[in-house]
């Protein structure tokens, strides 16, 4: 193995024995319909955290209204099922460009705008789009929408088998993981780095970040719409709920827990938060007064999420054995 | 005619009460750079406090009393176990982290409360009795309730504004807005300070919960609609500006009565009545953050910048 492939594959190390881990779980006793269903979950939203990552941790972009996107994509396939029409080829195109055009129009005011303000205007923007589809009388207003089928794909329901699906969730997340590392990797991606280390530097050099943070936020949309898309399928039920800031703070909390440094922490953030919060809620009626205090315990005491916690341990053990440090450098 | 100027009242009266709540997270944005997404929880726990304690004494003005102390204990509590460790921290832990402490707030609300609505008294010798309502206009009556509530969004943000400009503690908030590191080389206790405003902030935020008690459904997550519009008013008007959060307070309530009583009548003129009716609701959920976005477009720091650039 040359010696940079094998950095790369110790850098990703959790993420990819997480995403092994998924495509292994049907066989290994996770295969009923219920504990799929709830992989599928924490892989669509992994899906969505993963997008938010590449804003937050990429280029520093901390939006608070990520759930919106998800819900226009799901609310696309629910108004194309209301009309009939429930072909994949065109069901999930239709879904990416809505939540990818939503990301431009708000985009293109939220960047005008940074730090806090960034915050509260993503948060505004999506509370319009909440209130927009509690609006929507014939797709159920507040109540929500039960879709009638899940998407076909050219004629065939090959979405309805768990198994497929399942599969299909994983090879997305890994291609929305792989193409948002590889991204961030780019030279588009160092322009976003370097505009969040240092925007005054960046101008300088001769970029514009605005048009770099633009295209990011609207990439990181059209996933969100995706994973929206998928959701819709996999649930069978949409209602603005699912567009809630609690939502939006839950996508947060994911990308955070896993870890900022690397898109890979979002999926192991969203995996760990689905299951704690679905095991949480079997044990106890008031789960969320131990799922809050642990939010704020892990902000407070893994700065580095969940990817950086490894990584802790060893600089700590490090520390004990100096030698070593110097033989690694 | 009478029933917009009805509507301009209860604008009036909603603005207010943000005020009240957005008064408190913009000293605390701006003197200790803090997001604070659990404010709106200090709101809805002044609710409830004043509403349990006004059943259990049997006076609603005795409960709203009540619930200030209360409010300024939890605000300490908190901010002793979880916001002081913020401050330093980058915005996206803080956020983060007083989301987690709302979901723990509003459960432990849920747990000892209920999910259903509080049962809350009426403000006596106000709603009910000869004193239930003022004849404003001829032929029509307004409650008194509500006025009172006008009258202390008057008296409240002159306080608020002597507090601030000219008393001694109001120079130490306003110095260690803009120079915290300054005022504490100075050999102020900048941590007490910080302690100080904060409680401060959580105790006019349950006041003005206690105060919207009588007047909206006291129930878990009644914090969050009056946050998320509080976080528009702060932005309107400027992080960190008292005057600009009392001007966009007073705003975002007219827009959001106002346009949820008229905007349905106006679209009928130009759409179907069931259509109208449906858009003219979902458009005057919107026009606040409308509105707000129009605003920072033009003017990214809202309208009246404060002392702490974001």
């Amino acid at each position: 193995m040359t010696a940079p492939l094998r950095k790369t594959l110790r850098k990703h190390a959790l993420a990819l024995v997480t995403l092994l881990a998924l495509a292994a779980a049907p066989f290994l006793g996770f295969g009923d319909g219920f504990a799929l269903g709830l992989l599928a979950r924490a892989m669509i939203l992994g899906m969505a955290a993963v997008s938010l990552s590449l804003l937050v941790g990429g280029a520093g972009l901390v939006s608070l209204g990520h759930a919106a996107t998800m819900g226009i994509g799901a609310y696309t396939v629910v108004a194309f099922d209301a009309a009939g029409i429930s072909e994949g080829l065109i069901v999930f195109p239709a879904a990416i460009t809505a939540a990818a055009a939503y990301a431009l129009l708000t985009g293109a005011v939220s960047l005008r705008t940074s730090g806090v303000h960034f915050i509260m205007i993503t948060l505004a923007f999506g509370q319009m789009a909440f209130f927009t589809t509690s609006s929507f009388s014939s797709l159920g207003g507040d109540d929500g929408y039960t879709l009638y089928a899940r998407t076909e794909w050219l004629g065939t329901r090959i979405l309805d088998s768990r198994l497929t699906f399942h599969f299909l969730c994983l090879s997305l997340l890994a291609l929305v993981w792989v193409g948002g590392s590889l991204l961030l990797g780019s030279r588009f991606g160092r322009v976003l780095r370097a505009a969040r280390e240092n925007p005054q530097r960046a101008l300088a050099v001769g970029f514009q970040p605005y048009p770099y943070r633009l295209v990011a936020y609207v990439m990181a949309g059209a996933v969100g719409g995706l994973a929206g898309a998928l959701l819709a399928n996999a649930t069978e039920f949409v209602s603005p709920a699912l567009l809630s800031w609690t939502r939006s703070g839950e996508l947060l909390f994911m990308v955070i827990l896993g870890g900022v440094g690397q898109l890979g922490g979002a999926i192991l953030g969203a995996l760990a938060i689905v299951l704690l919060e679905e095991s949480l809620s079997h044990l106890l009626v008031y789960w969320r007064l131990v799922f809050g205090p642990l939010l704020v315990l892990s902000v407070l005491f893994l700065p580095d999420g969940l990817v950086g916690a490894p990584l802790r341990l060893r600089a700590a053990f490090r520390f004990a054995s100096p030698k070593r440090r110097n033989a690694d450098a | 005619m009478s029933m917009l100027l009805v509507q301009a009242l209860n604008g009036l009266q909603f603005g207010v009460l943000l005020f009240l709540v957005a008064a408190g997270l913009s000293l605390v944005f701006g003197v200790m750079d803090l997001i604070n997404l659990a404010h709106g929880v200090q709101y809805m726990l002044g609710a409830y406090v004043a509403a349990t304690l006004g059943v259990w004494t049997g006076s609603f003005w005795l409960g709203a009393l009540l619930a200030l102390p209360v409010a300024l204990l939890v605000g300490l509590a908190l901010e002793w176990l979880v916001f002081r460790h913020l401050y330093r921290r980058d915005h996206l832990s803080q956020v983060l982290a007083t989301f987690g402490v709302i979901l723990t707030v509003e459960e432990a609300t849920r747990a000892l409360w209920g999910s259903a609505p509080q049962t809350v008294l009426e403000p006596s010798g106000l709603s009910g009795g000869p004193l239930g309502g003022v004849e404003i206009v001829a032929g029509l009556i307004y409650p008194t309730y509500r006025l009172v509530i006008i009258g202390v969004g008057i008296v409240v943000p002159l306080l608020l504004w002597f507090l601030v400009e000219r008393t001694r503690a109001g120079m130490l908030v306003r110095a260690g807005a803009t120079h915290p590191a300054m005022v504490s080389a100075l050999g102020v206790d900048i941590r007490r300070l910080f302690t100080i405003v904060f409680a401060f902030g959580a105790m006019l935020a349950g006041f003005a919960g206690a105060l919207a008690s009588p007047i909206f459904p006291v129930a878990p997550g009644m914090g969050d609609t009056v946050l998320i519009l509080c976080f528009v008013v702060i932005v309107i008007g400027g992080v960190g500006s008292i005057r600009g959060a009392f001007i966009a307070a007073l705003l975002v309530g007219l827009l959001d009565s106002v346009g949820r009583a008229m905007l349905p009548d106006l679209l009928r003129l130009l759409l179907d009545p069931s259509s109208a009716r449906q858009t003219g609701a979902a458009l005057a959920s919107m026009l606040v953050y409308i509105v707000m976005a129009a605003i920072l477009f033009f003017r990214p720091a809202g309208l009246f910048p404060g002392g702490r650039s974001a």
